[in-house]
């Protein structure tokens, strides 16, 4: 045994004295790690080209932006050729609407809860309530839809759609009746609880980068917590709002079982947001098993379409969230 | 210190890794020879001579496994699987069947692929896909008529039922076909209150509910209307899915649709008969192809496809429309798709043994759960015609 006295630097010296492996290992290391990260783009490049290669009759049938814009979704029965009719609008319209409302709800709450968290709560509380949030986010999706299904939608969201039909706010065409159960109203509100926790942890955590400086100085010329709050932090934070708003948007677009369950699954577009529509991912969940050859080329024609619109606002969330790492620190993400 | 620590730290990293490649190592061998033993039994089965294997496998002697028997793999539609598992668990020859229910347009793709051993499907093959399995096995697909189910027309209003005072709502493919294509918004619609005389109408608004997911029950559902009602056939037309007007609702399955209905004052949606009997919905009663009001019953959805047994062609692709006398006019055939050729022996036999007792020995299973069997001279008919053509080309 050595004396203790020397063992301190002894067990330095092995560490930084070059020896022959780090030689190998350096290279190979950078190796592996290059692999790894080309995987990542070869997996993405060959989903989404053999998916577009599959879906390809479909689109070259309807044409791009036909497909895109068509109104009428009236699958065939072939197994060799396109003879349906395949419109996506209605689709990507209820995924969009679905998820407006749910980022709608979600980003002003997730900011109450953020200022809240990181502002006005007593230390003590400050950790249940982070966990709390983060919980939600363990939440599989398809409990959000059963918990949905039978309570959320019938003790609370259609009763509140009722109201607001049935006031003069019903005029409008967005908010007009009949309120069904299922309904891109359910739908956008389970969303809204989905996608709380991403969005709630990036606003969180920009709204911690704020220079401590500008805090105090803001104080010391008097202003009020609250005004602290709204002139300082808040728009501090702004792109961070935006970016975890992306990535909440992101998220509630591809969100399936829980939208399949809730919305209603009409197939064709309606006005209000308290009637029953249709999703992507849920007409995908939905038709998928029983559809005939040309309907699963259809499908993938309409799953290619959400991925390239999920990958948009992701890389715009990214580029908000990039940016706003640069100007206020290692912010997000 | 440090020092010991982290090399001990290290050293026991190692000594775990190196246990867990030497386990694996030693793992191999263990698996190799299960593998053999699979193998030496496999090779033993047929003369039943069972050996060393686990006691498992062993027990299935006692249901009288003969040694050509083979094990089957279905895989079809949801409507059947009741039934289908009734057989599978009655079964005298004992033959063990896996059915997979997937829905109908599944069993057929996997029946075109050739992934299992029969398909099961609500809806007849095509033209083309005849065309294209003969070209896949080089022999004719079998459609073997194994049950007919019924499709009911089930609602939710309160006010009705009351209105109606115990008898039934009556309809017909019309006003049916009027509700689903949003032309009929009430009860109160002039058509409904004709076929309802004596009945005060409430006015509820009324909101229909289709299957969300493609389904053999809507086949059988919109080729009715489809044969009854000019405009929707024009519109609409049928299948297992159809692009359905606006304000309507969908749920996923017989479950999702009977949630819907009743989700909501005013929902109609049409249900496979057995599903509404079990969970006590009301459903109307229509007139059928000779003005007759009838309710659906196991005697009136038996009566309809009796009545058009003569007319049935030889590759028994057949719908059963127009129905008339008794008979309720909403039902369908359910087929299992076998094939001509291409069978392993045991296979075939397992299949021949298996349909036939089926169709011979399991009408109570079938009317037990509400599906009408296929009976008499045409019970005959599907043996030696279908049943009997498994693997006859080979």
């Amino acid at each position: 045994m050595t004396p203790p006295t020397t063992s301190p630097a002894g067990s330095e010296r092995p560490r930084l004295a070059p020896t022959g492996r780090r030689h190998v290992a350096d290279p190979i290391f950078k190796l592996v790690a290059i692999a790894c990260a080309t995987s990542v783009l070869v997996l993405l490049t060959a989903m989404i080209v053999r998916t577009t290669i599959e879906a390809w009759p479909v689109f070259a049938d309807q044409g791009v932006i036909g497909f895109i814009t068509g109104d009428l979704w009236d699958p065939g029965q072939s197994r060799s050729e396109v003879t349906g009719t395949y419109g996506a609008w209605p689709f990507l319209y209820g995924t969009l609407k679905a998820s407006a409302i749910g980022v709608l709800f979600a980003v002003p709450l997730a900011i109450g809860i953020a200022l809240f968290i990181n502002e006005i709560a007593p230390a003590w509380l400050k950790r249940p309530l982070t966990y709390g949030v983060e919980m939600l986010a363990m939440v599989p999706s398809v409990v959000y839809a059963l918990v949905g299904i039978y309570f959320f939608r019938i003790e609370i969201w259609r009763p509140i759609g009722q109201f607001v039909a049935d006031s003069p706010l019903g005029v409008i065409p967005l908010f007009s009746g009949p309120v069904t159960n299922s309904s891109y109203w359910a739908a956008g509100n389970i969303l809204a609880i989905m996608i709380l926790p991403i969005i709630t942890a990036i606003v969180r955590e920009t709204f911690a980068q704020t220079p401590v400086d500008e805090r105090l100085a803001a104080y010391a010329m008097g202003a009020t917590r609250w005004e602290v709050m709204r002139q300082v932090i808040v728009p501090r934070g702004f792109p961070g709002i935006v970016g975890g708003t992306m990535l909440g948007l992101g998220r509630a677009l591809g969100e399936t079982i829980a939208v399949a369950f809730l919305i209603g699954a009409s197939q064709r577009r309606d006005g209000s947001i308290f009637f029953a529509g249709d999703a992507v991912t849920s007409l995908i969940f939905n038709t998928f098993q029983d559809a005939r050859p040309e309907g699963v080329w259809a499908l993938l024609a309409i799953g290619v379409t959400l991925f390239v619109i999920t990958m948009i606002v992701n890389v715009v969330a990214r580029l908000i969230v990039y940016r706003v790492g640069r100007t206020v620190g290692d912010a997000a993400v | 210190m440090r020092l010991p620590i982290r090399s001990a730290a290290a050293l026991a990293a190692l000594s775990m890794i190196a246990v867990a490649c030497g386990g694996g190592n030693g793992d191999d061998p263990a698996t190799a020879s299960g593998a053999d033993d699979n193998g030496a039994e496999a090779a033993d089965d047929p003369d039943g001579d069972d050996g060393d294997t686990v006691e498992l496998i062993d027990t299935d002697e006692e249901v009288g496994t003969t040694a050509d028997q083979a094990d089957l793999l279905g895989a079809g539609a949801t409507f059947i699987t009741p039934l289908m598992l009734e057989w599978v668990r009655d079964n005298e020859p004992g033959i063990r069947v896996n059915y997979q229910s997937i829905g109908s347009g599944g069993g057929i793709e996997q029946f075109l692929s050739e992934t299992v051993d029969f398909g099961s499907t609500e809806a007849h093959l095509n033209d083309e896909e005849m065309a294209e399995a003969r070209e896949i096995r080089g022999c004719d697909p079998i459609h073997i008529v194994d049950a007919f189910g019924s499709v009911v027309i089930a609602y939710n209003d309160p006010a009705l039922d009351e209105a109606l005072d115990g008898e039934d709502l009556v309809l017909d493919a019309g006003t049916i076909a009027g509700i689903y294509s949003g032309e009929i918004t009430t009860w109160q619609h002039p058509d409904i209150a004709a076929l309802n005389e004596g009945v005060d109408l409430p006015d509820t608004d009324l909101i229909p509910v289709h299957r969300s997911d493609g389904s053999g029950t809507t086949n059988i559902f919109t080729k009715y209307l489809d044969d009854e009602n000019e405009a929707w056939s024009e519109e609409y037309g049928f299948g297992t899915e159809v692009n359905w007007p606006g304000g309507q609702l969908g749920g996923n399955g017989n479950e999702g649709v009977t949630a819907e209905t009743q989700a909501q004052e005013g929902g109609v949606g049409y249900l496979s008969y057995a599903y509404a009997v079990e969970n006590d919905i009301p459903v109307a009663s229509l007139v059928n192809a000779d003005g007759n009001v009838i309710a659906p019953t196991l005697e009136s959805i038996s009566a309809g496809p009796s009545e058009i047994i003569d007319s049935i062609p030889n590759d028994f692709r057949f719908d059963v429309l127009g129905v008339g006398g008794e008979g309720y006019p909403i039902v369908g055939p359910h087929w299992v798709l076998a094939w001509e050729c291409g069978y392993e022996d045991d296979v075939a036999a397992s299949m021949i043994d298996f349909f036939t007792w089926a169709l011979q020995d399991g009408d109570d299973n079938a009317t037990g759960l509400l599906y009408a069997p296929v009976s008499g001279a045409f019970q005959e008919r599907v043996i030696a015609e279908a049943v009997n053509r498994i693997n006859a080309e080979d």
